[in-house]
């Protein structure tokens, strides 16, 4: 007998409260004057936290944004362990013409002193990076040529392509001679033979 | 540099002795098969033969009387095999697998080039070169493949035959005979799980008698030669020496994806469910295994087994030699127009007009094509399927279609780009 009424008085109670909420928003509709009203704030928060359920997914957004901004932070490190890109290779005397140095491998760079087109003799830096997909090419002595282990892309001294799928020559770095007779090669500037970059003079040392 | 090794290690000719002794029981049992079940006594004894055979190699082998392979078969199979008869090869060989299916899926000749392939491996492997080449870890997954890949494109086609045989006598597929279900619990749950348990068993034993090929630290200037992708990547590397990064890397990987998620709405032919037949879908079983086997599963092999220092091609009992030195060199189509065929300047020339030729020629080919053959040979096919459906159809098959494309271009004329235009990092 009990349950009955206790449904009956829920009920009602239900339909008491009902329209007051519903008065509650109408309210400020009303009286457009007080627009910057402690009921515009409270609107929000009671989006935001009205019930457990938004509650729920407002922490779950908060926490996923928290998350990706932790992951956007990753991408500036407090410490950058670079390596300058500027390396001091040896004195132009070092070397010798026709000849590729294989020792600056590690630091991404060939040094090779030969002549260019102009029959001038020149020294210049090679990047070691293949213009087709990104491997390290090999210098055969052998057969004069670059030979990239990985699609067998081929570069002559000069480092312009002729061989396997390579679209364009190897870039040259910037390189000059110090006063005291030094090579200095430059990895952050890089000179394309497409584009007409090999004729300046900072890719190139002249003998 | 001396890699030629006439002198067996005695580990390796018991083990070859093992392996014959194996592939002659293999043939007694075939033998036995033949004559219970065949009720063929002449095929039986000629399988006895064989398995006899096999066990002179076992005991040869098993007595080290330090047997090898033959110099001049070596030089014949180095000779033989280059990029070009090597694809070439392979595309006939599955034509002639489809045209002439029902010799090849006979069990006799089926199990005849089997035993031919048993018996040129054992031999191979008295050969240093080819002997490490196989017996490098990374490289049992593919040998595996090899023979797994022949079985299970064997095995439907032959079903399909019998299919084909019975649906032409107006007879239901043997698949439809199987009018009797299982259940889940147990039938197909324990033999998951036995399943399982063997493959965890198979992985374990691999895991720990084959070491994984782990080498030094990486490092710019110690660059393993030839550099090679993973094996499951080898076809895409291959394609990489056709094809500019772009295309070969980005482009096709996309138009795989893109036509496999395809298939079922271009694919609307409802023979074939549930049961093996290649009549009733000679052009879907065709493409794809033109596409899978030969595009794919080929160029692995081609890459893994046949692909050396610098990325040259060598023969299969060739010692990988990093100063072989084999001229490629390569001519975009633009050179071939403006160069030599007109006998023009080409610099000077804005890229647009230095790469018409070719852009004019990619048009016709993605743009003329289509149409052409709907009008043409694949008529029927357009009035099927509709504009569309068979416009996506001929776009995806003639994205396949450019790599053999591509291939035969450079082994005929050298060819590199047909489009080539550096500037903007656009080359096909």
């Amino acid at each position: 007998m009990a349950e009955p009424v206790a449904a009956g008085t829920i009920a009602e109670a239900g339909k008491a409260e009902a329209p007051a909420v519903k008065a509650a928003p109408a309210k400020p509709a009303a009286k457009p004057a007080a627009k910057s009203s402690p009921t515009r704030r409270i609107f929000i928060i009671s989006t935001l936290f009205g019930s457990w359920f938004a509650t729920a997914w407002t922490t779950f957004t908060a926490s996923m944004i928290a998350m990706l901004l932790g992951t956007v932070r990753f991408l500036f490190p407090n410490v950058l362990s670079e390596p300058p890109s500027v390396v001091k290779a040896g004195s132009v005397s070092d070397y010798e013409e026709g000849k590729v140095d294989d020792k600056y491998k590690e630091f991404g760079f060939w040094v090779i002193r030969a002549k260019d087109e102009r029959n001038r003799d020149i020294i210049y830096a090679l990047s070691t990076v293949c213009t087709h997909l990104g491997c390290n090419p090999n210098w055969l002595e052998a057969d004069k040529k670059f030979k990239c282990p990985c699609h067998g892309s081929g570069f002559r001294i000069s480092g312009v392509n002729f061989e396997g799928p390579a679209p364009r020559p190897l870039e040259r770095l910037a390189i000059r001679k110090t006063d005291d007779g030094f090579v200095l090669v430059d990895k952050s500037r890089k000179f394309q033979k497409e584009i007409g970059q090999w004729d300046d003079p900072d890719s190139y040392i002249l003998v | 540099m001396e890699y030629e090794s006439h002198h067996l290690s005695a580990a390796m000719q018991t083990g070859l002795g093992v392996y014959f002794f194996l592939v002659a029981l293999m043939n007694a049992a075939f033998a036995h098969y033949c004559y219970r079940q065949r009720q063929d006594p002449v095929q039986s004894a000629i399988w006895l033969g064989v398995a006899l055979l096999f066990a002179v190699h076992g005991v040869a082998f098993i007595t080290h009387m330090d047997l090898v392979m033959p110099e001049a078969i070596k030089e014949l199979v180095n000779d033989v095999m280059n990029p070009v008869s090597y694809f070439v090869i392979a595309v006939l060989g599955l034509v002639a697998f489809l045209v002439w299916r029902r010799f090849f899926t006979d069990p006799i000749v089926a199990w005849t080039i089997l035993q031919v392939g048993l018996l040129f491996s054992g031999w191979s492997m008295t050969d240093y070169t080819f002997q490490q080449i196989i017996t490098k870890p990374d490289n049992v997954p593919i040998v595996m493949l090899i023979f797994s890949v022949g079985f299970f494109t064997w095995l439907p086609m032959r079903q399909a035959i019998i299919n084909d045989d019975r649906l032409a006598r107006g007879e239901p597929p043997l698949e439809k005979l199987e009018e009797d279900k299982v259940l889940v619990w147990p039938d197909l749950v324990y033999t998951e799980l036995i399943c399982m348990v063997i493959c965890t068993f198979a992985l374990i034993v691999w895991a720990i008698t084959l070491k994984a090929p782990l080498e030094q630290p990486a490092s710019s200037s110690r660059i393993p030669n030839p550099s090679k992708a993973p094996w499951y990547f080898l076809g895409l590397q291959e394609m990489l020496v056709y094809f500019d990064p772009w295309m070969a890397g980005v482009v096709l990987p996309t138009f795989i994806i893109i036509g496999l998620i395809a298939i079922p709405y271009i694919d609307f032919n409802v023979k074939g469910n549930g049961y093996y037949t290649f009549v009733e879908r000679k052009f879907a079983v065709s493409t794809f295994l033109f596409g899978f086997v030969v595009l794919w599963v080929v160029l692995i092999v081609l890459g893994t087994f046949l692909r050396g220092p610098n990325w040259n091609f060598f023969g299969p009992f060739e010692p990988w030699d990093p100063h072989k030195s084999v001229p490629l060199n390569n001519v975009n189509l633009s050179d071939y127009f403006w160069l030599y065929l007109l006998g023009d300047a080409i610099e000077g020339k804005g890229w647009l007009a230095r790469e018409a030729p070719g852009i004019i020629l990619i048009l016709v080919y993605l743009l003329g094509l289509p149409p052409l053959l709907a009008k043409t040979i694949m008529r029927s096919y357009f009035i099927r399927m509709g504009f569309i459906r068979f416009f996506i159809l001929v776009t995806l098959i003639q994205f396949m279609a450019l790599l053999p494309i591509k291939m035969v271009l450079r082994w005929t004329i050298n060819l590199k780009y047909i489009v080539f235009i550096p500037e903007y990092f656009f080359n096909i």
